[in-house]
């Protein structure tokens, strides 16, 4: 047979396997690098946070227990206490969890249980749109539409112009499409044969649905839940424009408040300078957010692990 | 796996099949809830988008022509000497030096009148609903507050918001500069993310072996992408705006713009977006790869080709549809975000073009966030017409990813 003769000069050592080839080598430490600037962005932002961290605590204006235990924040006259800022996001996340958990929660069982191709072709764009809406026009609309709703119906002088409960609600709205969606995809991950056993065992659709499907599908449900808490927490635009701008310590709704966030956009408009009380004062902030999510991240994952059901 | 609760017999079967019937709908009734929401909101925009305003004239335009002849009519000449009359001698001096009088035709003439003398200005302004439906109360309203104003039907969505750049009045709030800025930033953005994130992407579906450091990107990535954009932006005011000054000012290379010259950039902008949907960009990139059959590495390692060869002509060809889709939605994600570039510093006021990367910036979202936060009603009108443009913008995109899905998965099944 007469042999190729690329084959028979790599014949003699049989070099096939591996032979030296520069260019690989060099995408690949290219790609290699690719990936590694994820790693410098979360350095990157754990030395910014905690270096301007630092210096806030260390200017001697503040210490950490005032920070976390001061009722009041006030740049103005040294008052550094987290506290107002930190009720605002509690209670706007709070009402937009209210909002979008159960019925997130509803939409996905009627979605993957119950609604008819039909159905579902259409309600599934509409939910992505609502999804892929900038979160600035969601600020625009929480106050140009909500708050003069809310205040006509609860009244003028019970509902401020810039209220915790419109922002709450629309961040609702919001998150409504990533809760679903979450959910959704860990009830239809549901073995048929499970429902098909309750069903024939005589049981009703609701019946299943309560007793099997989200039991089974509590794991992903769980994760929906806490990510959209994470969402809600960091969300800024909408209780930007809506909720407030000063600092309060109050836990009425109807009342304006600043949130983290909030007050993170509103300090940083304009030219901060550098190097300031404030400019410094925001990274702590930030800090405190990034720990929040951070913990609600990992907090998500232990979910996951800890109670799936794996099936087969 | 845990025990299931048991399911308890009922006899009753026509009561648990009413409370399932019962539980359905309001199972139904939730999803509902979405489409209201949609609705109200695109409601929302629209009805504040267009209306009644009432508009007051400065000067009475047809006083300003001696003998009472009506301004439309006036001459060349009549409107020039209308102009020297009422302005100022030195914005006489600029526009002549923006371009001699004598020069312009009559109509930019016309315009400059009523700009400058005429100077009609919205003094209230109602929305759509309000302007069909309670036409007499409008009236009302405008002989009791406003008897020497016209009410003249506006639409706040009009080619020259598209054309005009900012305005501290908003009958004349255009968002030129801001959809440039935005255009800018957003080539800024996916000429980094896009390489980078999907070079990733294949780094970790195809090269990186099963060990910790690659566990802990892997990880890293899921945690980056539920990190809040807006800390993001402080990674990039205190890395881009200040500690990488000298090159995101441009003055590294001598190109910085005389009017900002400060790390507050397109450039900064661009760069910290294109952190911000890098996680983004990979996970679905990751998506994408990994859908692709292992058969078809294996065919492709059997004749011969390297890892590199295997990965550009196969597999990146076959999942390329999905990475540009996933790579467009994440892109509109960035056209969308606000927080982020308030923080690195956008400019509230800009009224010239973005020359270069170098240049000051405003986007669109954050002219939205201005004008929407601003007091007077009117701003609201010219803020609702933005969110129309953006929305537009958003929409075409998408629209496009679809296509272009559509086009690429066409092309695979021909191969």
């Amino acid at each position: 047979m007469e042999r190729h003769p690329h084959m028979r000069k790599s014949a003699a050592g049989l070099g096939l396997a591996k032979r030296f080839r520069p260019g690989e080598l060099v995408i690949q430490t290219a790609l290699t690098f690719c990936a590694t600037v994820s790693i410098l962005t979360t350095l990157g932002i754990v030395a910014v946070l905690g270096k301007e961290s630092l210096r806030f605590f260390l200017s001697g204006e503040v210490n950490l227990i005032e920070f976390l235990t001061s009722t009041k924040w006030q740049p103005a006259i040294g008052e550094f206490g987290i506290l107002p800022l930190a009720t605002a996001t509690l209670v706007t996340s709070v009402i937009a969890m209210a909002i979008a958990g159960p019925i997130g929660l509803a939409v996905a069982v009627y979605l993957s249980e119950y609604a008819p191709e039909r159905v579902r072709l259409f309600l599934k764009p509409v939910l992505e749109i609502l999804a892929g809406v900038p979160t600035v026009v969601y600020g625009y609309f929480a106050l140009t539409f909500v708050t003069p709703i809310l205040r006509s119906v609860l009244g003028k002088d019970v509902v401020n112009v810039y209220n915790m409960a419109s922002a709450g609600i629309v961040m609702g709205v919001l998150i409504l499409p990533l809760v679903s969606s979450m959910c959704e995809d860990a009830l239809s991950s549901v073995p048929r044969a499970l429902k098909e056993g309750a069903y024939a065992l005589g049981a009703t659709r609701l019946e299943t649905t309560v007793s099997v499907v989200i039991p089974a599908a509590f794991s992903g449900i769980a994760a929906a839940f806490v990510l959209g808490l994470s969402r809600a927490v960091g969300e800024t635009m909408i209780v930007a424009l809506a909720a407030g701008a000063g600092p309060a310590f109050t836990i009425n709704p109807l009342r304006a408040a600043e949130t983290m966030t909030g007050h993170i956009v509103r300090i940083s408009s304009g030219d901060l300078s550098f190097n300031t009380i404030d400019y410094n004062s925001i990274f702590a902030i930030g800090l405190m957010l990034f720990l929040i999510t951070l913990v609600l991240n990992i907090f998500n994952r232990w979910i996951v692990k800890r109670f799936r059901e794996v099936y087969e | 796996m845990t025990a299931l609760p048991p399911l308890q017999f009922e006899e009753n079967l026509s009561g648990r099949h009413r409370k399932s019937l019962i539980m359905r709908f309001v199972f139904q009734a939730s999803t509902i809830i979405g489409i209201i929401a949609l609705t109200a909101l695109l409601y929302n925009i629209i009805t504040e988008s267009f209306g009644f305003v009432a508009v007051e004239n400065e000067r009475d335009p047809d006083a300003l022509i001696g003998g009472g002849a009506p301004l439309q009519e006036a001459g060349k000449d009549a409107l020039a000497a209308v102009l020297r009359e009422h302005v100022s001698e030195g914005l006489i001096r600029r526009l002549d030096a923006e371009r001699p009088l004598v020069d312009r035709s009559r109509q930019e003439l016309y315009d400059l009148v009523v700009e400058r003398v005429v100077n009609p200005r919205v003094v209230g302004s109602w929305t759509l609903a309000e302007s069909l439906f309670e036409k007499r109360k409008i009236l009302l309203t405008m002989s009791e507050e406003f008897p020497g104003a016209r009410l003249v039907f506006r639409s706040w969505l009009r080619p020259e918001l598209i054309s005009k750049p900012q305005s501290s009045v908003p009958e004349r709030a255009g968002v030129r500069t801001a959809i440039l800025g935005s255009l800018w930033v957003i080539f800024i953005t996916v000429i980094i993310s896009f390489p980078v994130g999907v070079g990733a992407a294949i780094y970790l579906e195809e090269y990186a072996r099963d060990n910790l450091l690659n566990r802990v990107i892997q990880t890293n990535i899921y945690n980056l992408a539920g990190i809040p954009s807006i800390i993001y932006g402080m990674l990039g005011l205190a890395i881009f705006v200040r500690a990488l000054e000298p090159l995101t000012s441009g003055s590294l290379l001598g190109l910085a713009d005389s009017s900002t010259a400060n790390g507050r950039t397109i450039l900064s902008a661009g760069l910290t977006l294109a952190l911000l949907v890098l996680p983004i960009i990979i996970i679905n990139a990751q998506e994408a790869i990994r859908s692709v059959p292992q058969s078809l590495r294996h065919s492709s390692y059997g004749v011969g080709a390297t890892k590199w060869q295997t990965v550009w002509h196969h597999v990146l060809p076959a999942s390329f549809d999905r990475v540009l889709t996933g790579t467009i939605l994440a892109i509109s994600r960035a056209i969308g975000e606000t927080a982020p570039l308030v923080v690195i510093g956008a400019s509230t006021f800009v009224t010239l073009d973005p020359k270069s990367v170098f240049s000051k910036f405003t986007t669109l979202p954050i002219q939205i966030y201005q004008l929407t936060a601003r007091p007077q009603a009117e701003f609201r009108n010219a803020a609702a017409a933005a969110i129309v443009v953006l929305l537009v913008l958003l929409l075409t995109l998408n629209a496009s990813a679809v296509l272009l899905r559509n086009r690429y998965s066409k092309k695979k099944r021909m191969l």
